[in-house]
């Protein structure tokens, strides 16, 4: 049993279940993010957590007891919106300390409290002035601070970052982490956003169409996709999902896949070897960017690496690597090369599988097999 | 810059200022004749500034003329108004902004249907409801009274400000409310704490509309007041319309000069905030 239970629940309005059969255990100082496309279900799933949404059927244990039917300001949890949801009408002071002065907290300790979180998050010279007259990055930082006033069990994080540019949004994310650190106070933590999903995690909760695909830690979930899904939404650029043959070439389990001019190519595929009931059948090869480089790039550890030279489609360089395309199984497939390789667009180049990194899955179930 | 004066601008200054007298007026008129002494009206002088100023139809309008069974002036109805209209305005007001919240972030099966049905009492005449209105006063013991007539116009109000709340209070962030709700704060902490003091526009827009129409409301004052408790515009119909004596134009024309200035000062004072709070009402909405 966790520190915070997710036990069977669900979530539908009338007739439409917006949440299937969900199970999570959160152990005490983990951070856990759940992650997917808008309508997933993830931010139903974190406002049962907070009770500002009846849980449908299952129970939301937190430290073990059972809080479906708790208020939220009694479920020791805190949680900052996606809006900040500043009070426009109170000064920064204010809006930190309302939530402690609702709980009777008594002024001397709030004052100590207020000024020991505008410390840590380096807000106390805006102590006196009112959310509009912040910049987005400041509110974000008012928004942890009422947070933090009380110690939570559970932190409940909803989009923090996904209003704020993209420069600040990086700088924000570390500081999360470090709070994280510094703290070791349980997060669940909800975004849109993969990378901020593997940057800020110890574990991941991929979901999609109110089911929660894949759970695991974020090496697990960008090695081992369970499914097609968490393969194309975890990466970026996405694990290329390239249709292919699989079949048994002088004992050696091979991926075939088919070139523009008709041709196949096969890469010796070890991780497929118990998968004999396949042969000779479609499947779908995953094959992430960065397993699919230049022979100098790639990883020489590596236990199935296969060299072939291919015609490059397009090369696109992106200052810290250049990606280059072509076409393999029908489809525009991305290989991640050093930033100054030698390939050109209408030439062949010679590209290193990394074998050993590339997955299978079944293309009718979209499961992962191998 | 300077724009030329071609001859369609000056023909279209003239025109404006055509409209400007014309619209003014009346407004001179008024004013112009309570400042003189009767015979100056009388002798046909109606248009012309006064010739001998007089502050005494001015006096005698607001503490000596006859209105009711005693010469009493304007005065004591100019309060019964002003005791009237304050708690009206006050608790429509309030109510108003309470329906508005619960109607929109306290959502409940059927919601949208009670909002419908008082919506629905913007558009019941006035006239309808007199015979039940007048029964429903007597029942509660407030019939003639300066409170009936409160409870009279806080009815009929509710409908509009709870349409201004509502739209209002559509606009504003439910995050606010579901983070003051995690913060602890209960139903009516939340609305005295969060909502309230973000509701400025939206209740200035709200006073003003009732204020203006409480004040100059005569068909509720003349139905359901008694003489001691009528409203300044049912006492100045009875000023106008005494049959006994001389018409005291000049009286009259400073009594209606006071039965309107209140309007006017709360359009003066919270004008400006009228704009801007149908616009903060319309944008976002």
């Amino acid at each position: 049993m966790g520190f915070l239970d997710i036990d069977n629940v669900t979530k539908s309005y009338g007739s439409v279940q917006v949440l299937n059969s969900t199970q999570i255990e959160v152990e005490e100082g983990e951070f856990l993010v759940l992650v997917g496309p808008s309508g997933c279900g993830k931010s139903t799933l974190l406002n049962m957590i907070a009770g500002l949404e009846k849980v449908s059927d299952g129970e939301i244990r937190i430290n073990g007891t059972r809080v479906n039917e708790v208020r939220p300001a009694d479920r020791n949890i805190a949680m900052v919106f996606q809006s900040y949801a500043l009070y426009p009408n109170m000064t920064v002071r204010g809006n930190i300390s309302f939530g402690m002065e609702m709980h009777g907290v008594p002024k001397p300790e709030r004052e100590a409290k207020i000024a020991e979180v505008a410390e840590l998050l380096q807000i106390t010279h805006l102590l006196d002035r009112k959310p509009g007259q912040l910049s987005g990055g400041q509110r974000q930082r008012v928004a942890m601070g009422r947070a933090l006033t009380r110690y939570p069990d559970v932190f409940l994080f909803d989009e923090p970052l996904s209003n704020l540019d993209a420069k600040l949004r990086v700088d924000m994310r570390t500081e999360i982490k470090k709070l994280h650190q510094k703290l070791g106070t349980t997060i669940v933590y909800v975004t849109h956003d993969q990378i901020e999903a593997l940057t800020l995690s110890t574990r991941i909760a991929v979901m999609f169409g109110g089911d929660v695909q894949q759970l695991g830690t974020p090496q697990e979930i960008y090695d081992n996709p369970a499914n097609m899904f968490v393969a194309g939404f975890m990466g970026s650029p996405a694990m290329n999902l390239l249709p292919a043959r699989l079949l048994r070439q002088d004992g050696v389990m091979c991926a075939g896949l088919k070139l523009a001019d008709g041709s196949e190519v096969l890469l010796p595929f070890p991780r497929a070897e118990g998968l004999d009931r396949y042969a000779g059948r479609e499947i779908v090869l995953g094959i992430r960017p960065e397993a699919m480089t230049d022979p100098e790039g790639a990883d020489r550890d590596s236990p199935a690496l296969a060299q072939v030279d291919l015609p490059v489609d397009v090369v696109e360089p992106a200052g810290s690597d250049t990606f280059v395309t072509v076409s393999l199984g029908g489809r525009d497939a991305i290989g991640r090369f050093r930033a100054h390789t030698q390939a050109r667009a209408g030439h062949p180049a010679r590209f290193a599988f990394d074998m050993a990194k590339a997955v299978a899955f079944d293309p009718k179930t979209e499961a992962r097999l191998a | 810059m300077s724009i030329p004066l071609s001859f369609g601008r000056i023909s279209l200054y003239l025109l404006l200022g055509l409209f400007c007298i014309y619209y003014l007026l009346p407004l001179y008129v008024m004013v112009a004749n309570s400042l003189k002494p009767l015979d100056e009206i009388t002798s046909g002088g109606m248009m012309a500034l006064p010739s001998d100023w007089t502050l005494a139809p001015w006096r005698s309008a607001w503490s000596e003329a006859q209105v009711g069974v005693e010469a009493t002036g304007l005065r004591p109805y100019f309060t019964n108004s002003l005791v009237m209209v304050v708690p009206a305005v006050m608790i429509t007001t309030l109510m108003g902004a309470l329906n508005g919240y619960v109607l929109t972030k306290w959502r409940f099966r059927g919601d949208t249907l009670i909002f419908g049905l008082i919506l629905f009492g913007c558009f019941i005449p006035f006239q309808i409801v007199l015979i039940p209105m007048a029964r429903t006063l007597g029942l509660l013991g407030l019939s003639g009274t300066v409170p009936g007539l409160v409870f009279v116009h806080v009815i009929y109000g509710i409908s509009f400000s709870t349409l201004y709340f509502r739209n209002y209070y559509a606009a504003f962030p439910t995050e606010l409310v579901r983070a003051a709700e995690i913060d602890g704060a209960g139903f009516f902490t939340i609305f005295r704490r969060i909502l309230l003091p973000n509701s400025g526009p939206i209740a200035v827009v709200c006073v003003i509309w009732l204020f203006t129409n409480i004040w100059n409301d005569f068909l509720f004052g003349a139905s359901f007041s008694d003489f001691d408790s009528q409203p300044m515009t049912v006492a100045l119909n009875n000023l106008v319309q005494s049959s006994t004596g001389v018409k005291e134009y000049n009286v009259h024309f400073a009594g209606a000069i006071m039965a309107a200035l209140p309007t006017l000062f709360v359009y003066v004072v919270a004008g400006r905030f009228f704009v801007r709070g149908l616009m903060t009402g319309s944008v976002k909405g």
